[in-house]
């Protein structure tokens, strides 16, 4: 079943790679939405269903962790599966992201098996 | 109280910078030993700069400069596309290498300074200007060639509660 994903970003390269990346691993594709922070992100999600996000820290207007916060306190969205795709490589800002419900945490730079290996474990 | 040496900066920006070369642009990259020097670029400039801060109980600011041509280079080998002139992506694209290179030197010093921010990256492309740092005495110079093109990577690292060591933004005259 085609899933549709939501990049958030604020590199439109960033976004460009991980678009490539999803298609080089096989991610049955459905539509690829993107975002440039947490708050626009936010606003797609109540548009479009969305059934796995890759998502930055560093944004401005909305961080990826004010994002990931009020994403899982929201039962509307709460199931939709989260990686966490950022230069945050402390190990507090995983922890961080992984206690408040991200699938996953890659940190850039990252290769694209990387990736793949990651999203097999979430979708 | 930690202290930071040229040599630490030497060895986190070119372990931060390989990582990123070797990953994520597949390019070839040889690294000169660093020097420290108390300003920027003291003539004028032509070229891509982009500038990330770093900011805690440490403060500093990363500053990757190189010509144009290097500049579509890095970005075709980032986006996997050919380009002949610095347009939005290639700016974009010099940028996230700039954040991640920065970001993982960053990283590498939160293991022993704490939790340290990021700020987004500022990329400036132009003809005939300088950057300047006003409150910043010792800048770490550490310069990669990569296929006969040429980056300097400048960063900077002090604590943020001396006051002889307050840090300015970053100041560009034309």
């Amino acid at each position: 079943m085609a899933l549709d994903v939501l990049i958030v970003d604020d590199s439109a390269a960033i976004r460009k790679i991980l678009h490539r990346v999803l298609v080089q691993a096989e991610v049955p594709l459905g539509k690829v939405h993107e975002a440039g922070d947490g708050k626009e992100a936010f606003e797609r999600l109540k548009t479009e269903k969305i059934g796995l996000i890759l998502s930055d820290i560093n944004m401005p207007n909305m961080d990826g962790i004010e994002f990931l916060t009020k994403l899982k306190g929201d039962d509307a969205f709460k199931g939709v599966p989260v990686l966490m795709v950022t230069t945050e490589g402390s190990q507090a800002k995983v922890m961080q992201a992984l206690e408040l419900g991200a699938a996953g945490y890659v940190k850039k730079p990252f290769t694209a098996d990387q990736i793949k290996e990651k999203l097999t474990g979430i979708i | 109280m930690e202290t930071v040496t040229q040599q630490d900066i030497e060895k986190a920006v070119s372990k931060a910078a390989r990582e990123v070369f070797d990953t994520m642009l597949c390019l070839p990259l040889e690294i000169d030993a660093s020097v420290m020097r108390s300003q920027i670029e003291p003539e004028t400039f032509h070229g891509v700069v982009a500038l990330v801060g770093v900011a805690g109980s440490w403060t500093g600011t990363g500053h990757i400069s190189c010509s144009p041509r290097f500049a579509e280079k890095l970005a075709g080998a980032l986006l996997m596309s050919e380009y002949d002139s610095v347009n939005e992506e290639v700016l974009d694209a010099v940028a996230e290498v700039a954040n991640m290179i920065i970001g993982n030197v960053k990283t590498i010093f939160e293991e022993r300074l704490g939790p340290l921010g990021l700020t987004v990256p500022t990329v400036i492309f132009g003809r005939n200007y300088q950057t300047r740092s006003a409150g910043v005495k010792d800048w770490v110079l550490v310069k990669l060639h990569s296929g006969g093109e040429e980056m300097d990577i400048n960063f900077c690292l002090m604590p943020s509660r001396a006051p002889q060591h307050a840090h300015r933004p970053e100041l560009l005259t034309a």
